[in-house]
């Protein structure tokens, strides 16, 4: 055997369908010494119809079931916990990633009671609200893998679908979460992960009319969250804007980045007669 | 071109129209033209129709084909479950593709079952969208001949003015062209001045042999279209063998000077789909044909891409299918 073993480079491709497609513009970028796969609108394209072709089917899973599939994407991530340090990332934070997905995970048949429930109304009904999914959600992530898995998991812990904007200087950790994913019986659709410029293919997904929501938190250009959020306007899309202050991935996440993506739907149900 | 030996059939079969009269003077007269036809290519066909399915249409070219493809489809129910509600919402659909867009273009027809007929007539009354009906026995033809023109001939009282017909598959299957040809001929008398279009159901004929002769039976027979697919069987209608039917209305033209027009149907779905169809159409029959009067596409699901994908030309924004009305 000889010695010297050519090894097997890896192709960092996007995520769309539950497949690893190459950007349909065939097009490449460098970046953490990889080439990595520059989406262009679309991707984005075929990535929302993935998107809403995976809401019936998540969205009407049982919360159990969602939650269970969330704590085996945990399981898969704590099997490749090495992989992600080798991408140069501290134990610590992968660690805390990992912490922090099982946290969400635990929250798929816990959400509703927390934020639903029975009202009390003056005549003879049995008033209940409860929260659902708001449908297909946009995000562009944040540079750092804390932050990553901090903006998908609340996404889709609820029922939603996702597209994810990778941050253009640090995908290859997404892609690694991508793979992750693939593997955990996770419906395909359920989340996309476009690696490229989220400057370029961000505009077409705040305006894409059968987007529900889109999350804007690691948009760091002002002038662009701006635009974003107007092309957001056309069809009335949830927004989370931009903090004022770099957010601190690190502190208690709350359930803010859950109930951004849940509509309420409250039923009037007659008593008494 | 793969297909060059097409070309060379006129002069090997008939070389002038009237020698064509007199090949369904009888069953064996019919089945020497028919099996006279050279056979089709199968490797070259698909591979024809694969290689023209990549051409690049865009921008002005991508708006002329999207409206184009719109005047050219026969907005579709058969269901069992068709009510005359149901279609008068698909006529109004019909009328106002896209009732945001008063520059988007009506279909060309409404196609639906007899008993529908009359609903869609009043519903269409005035807009100059042609109502077509399936008839004989739809889809399965499995029905003696009189039922099959009784059954027509109540379409064209009730007010239609095209009539898709299934031939008789279990007789053409079995080699009794002559039957095939004589029941097309007697429906087509029984539409009077409708529209006859003759449905092949290409997935049930098995071969592209047997798609190119079935294609000249339905011409022979007077049909004034012929359509791939009843849309009720697995296989619908596929590129290689619009392919073969575009050719076959192309050489009975030359042959004869009459012009048949062609009509896929079935499994269409989206707008790259149609664009595939209209660069068939223009590079096999050629451009007489690109006419909604020449071309139509059977389909239900296709318009709602088609009204997407012009959407997104007029506004420059992805639209989704939360905007158009299904069905």
């Amino acid at each position: 055997m000889s010695e010297a073993r050519v090894a097997v480079r890896k192709t960092y491709k996007l995520f769309i369908g539950g497949k690893f497609p190459r950007s349909e513009s065939g097009r490449s970028y460098i970046a953490q010494d990889a080439n990595v796969a520059l989406a262009s609108r679309k991707d984005v394209r075929d990535a929302v119809v993935a998107a809403r072709a995976a809401v019936k089917g998540w969205s009407g899973a049982t919360a159990y079931n969602r939650g269970q599939i969330l704590y085996r994407v945990a399981e898969m991530l704590e099997g490749r916990r090495d992989q992600f340090v080798g991408l140069g990332l501290s134990a610590g934070e992968v660690d805390e990633a990992i912490d922090r997905w099982v946290w969400y995970a635990g929250w798929s048949d816990k959400i509703t009671q927390v934020y639903g429930g029975a009202n009390p109304v003056a005549g003879p009904y049995f008033n209940l609200s409860a929260p659902e999914p708001t449908g297909v959600v946009g995000l562009a992530a944040p540079p750092s893998f804390l932050g990553l898995v901090s903006v998908i998991a609340p996404a889709i812990v609820t029922g939603n679908t996702a597209i994810v904007l990778a941050a253009k200087d640090a995908p290859l950790a997404a892609v690694t979460l991508a793979e992750v994913l693939a593997t955990s019986d996770l419906p395909g659709g359920v989340v996309n992960i476009l690696t490229g410029d989220p400057a370029e293919t961000a505009p077409w997904l705040a305006a894409h009319m059968d987007v529900n929501a889109i999350d804007l938190t690691a948009v760091t250009d002002p002038a662009l969250a701006t635009s974003l959020e107007e092309a957001a306007a056309g069809n009335l899309k949830r927004v989370l804007r931009p903090p004022l202050t770099a957010p601190d991935w690190s502190a208690d996440p709350g359930l803010t980045r859950m109930t951004a993506y849940l509509e309420t739907k409250t039923v009037w149900h007659p008593k008494g007669i | 071109m793969a297909l060059g030996s097409t070309r060379t059939l006129v002069r090997m079969t008939a070389t002038t129209a009237s020698d064509l009269s007199s090949v369904t003077s009888s069953d064996a007269a019919l089945r020497a033209f028919l099996h006279g036809l050279p056979g089709v290519d199968q490797v070259g066909a698909e591979q024809r129709a694969a290689m023209l399915g990549t051409r690049s249409i865009k921008t002005t070219a991508k708006a002329w084909a999207i409206d184009l493809a719109i005047r050219m489809v026969d907005l579709t129910t058969l269901e069992g479950a068709d009510t005359p509600g149901k279609v008068r919402a698909l006529c109004a659909k019909a009328r106002r593709p896209d009732p945001a867009d008063p520059t988007c273009p009506p279909v060309a027809a409404i196609c639906v079952y007899p008993a529908m007929v009359p609903v869609a007539v009043e519903a269409l009354a005035g807009s100059g969208i042609h109502t077509a009906s399936v008839a004989t026995a739809f889809p399965s033809g499995q029905a003696p001949l009189e039922v099959k023109l009784a059954d027509t001939r109540a379409a064209v009282a009730a007010g239609a003015d095209e009539i898709d017909m299934v031939i008789n598959r279990g007789a053409f299957l079995s080699g009794r062209y002559l039957e095939v040809f004589e029941e097309i001929a007697a429906v087509k008398q029984a539409c009077g001045d409708a529209h006859l279009k003759v449905i092949l159901e290409t997935g049930e004929l098995a071969t592209y042999d047997n798609v190119r002769r079935a294609s000249w039976i339905g011409m022979l027979a007077g049909g004034d279209f012929i359509k791939t697919s009843t849309g009720k069987v697995p296989v619908a209608a596929t590129l290689p063998v619009t392919l073969v039917m575009l050719e076959a209305v192309r050489d009975f033209r030359d042959l004869t000077g009459r012009q048949v027009g062609v009509k896929p149907a079935g499994g269409i779905r989206t707008t790259k789909d149609a664009v595939k169809y209209l660069v068939l159409v223009n590079e096999t029959a050629g451009d007489d044909w690109l006419d909604p009067d020449w071309f139509r596409f059977g389909a239900s699901t296709l318009l709602n891409d088609l009204l997407m994908q012009r959407t997104k030309l007029t506004t420059g924004v992805y639209s989704g299918p939360d905007y158009f009305t299904l069905d």
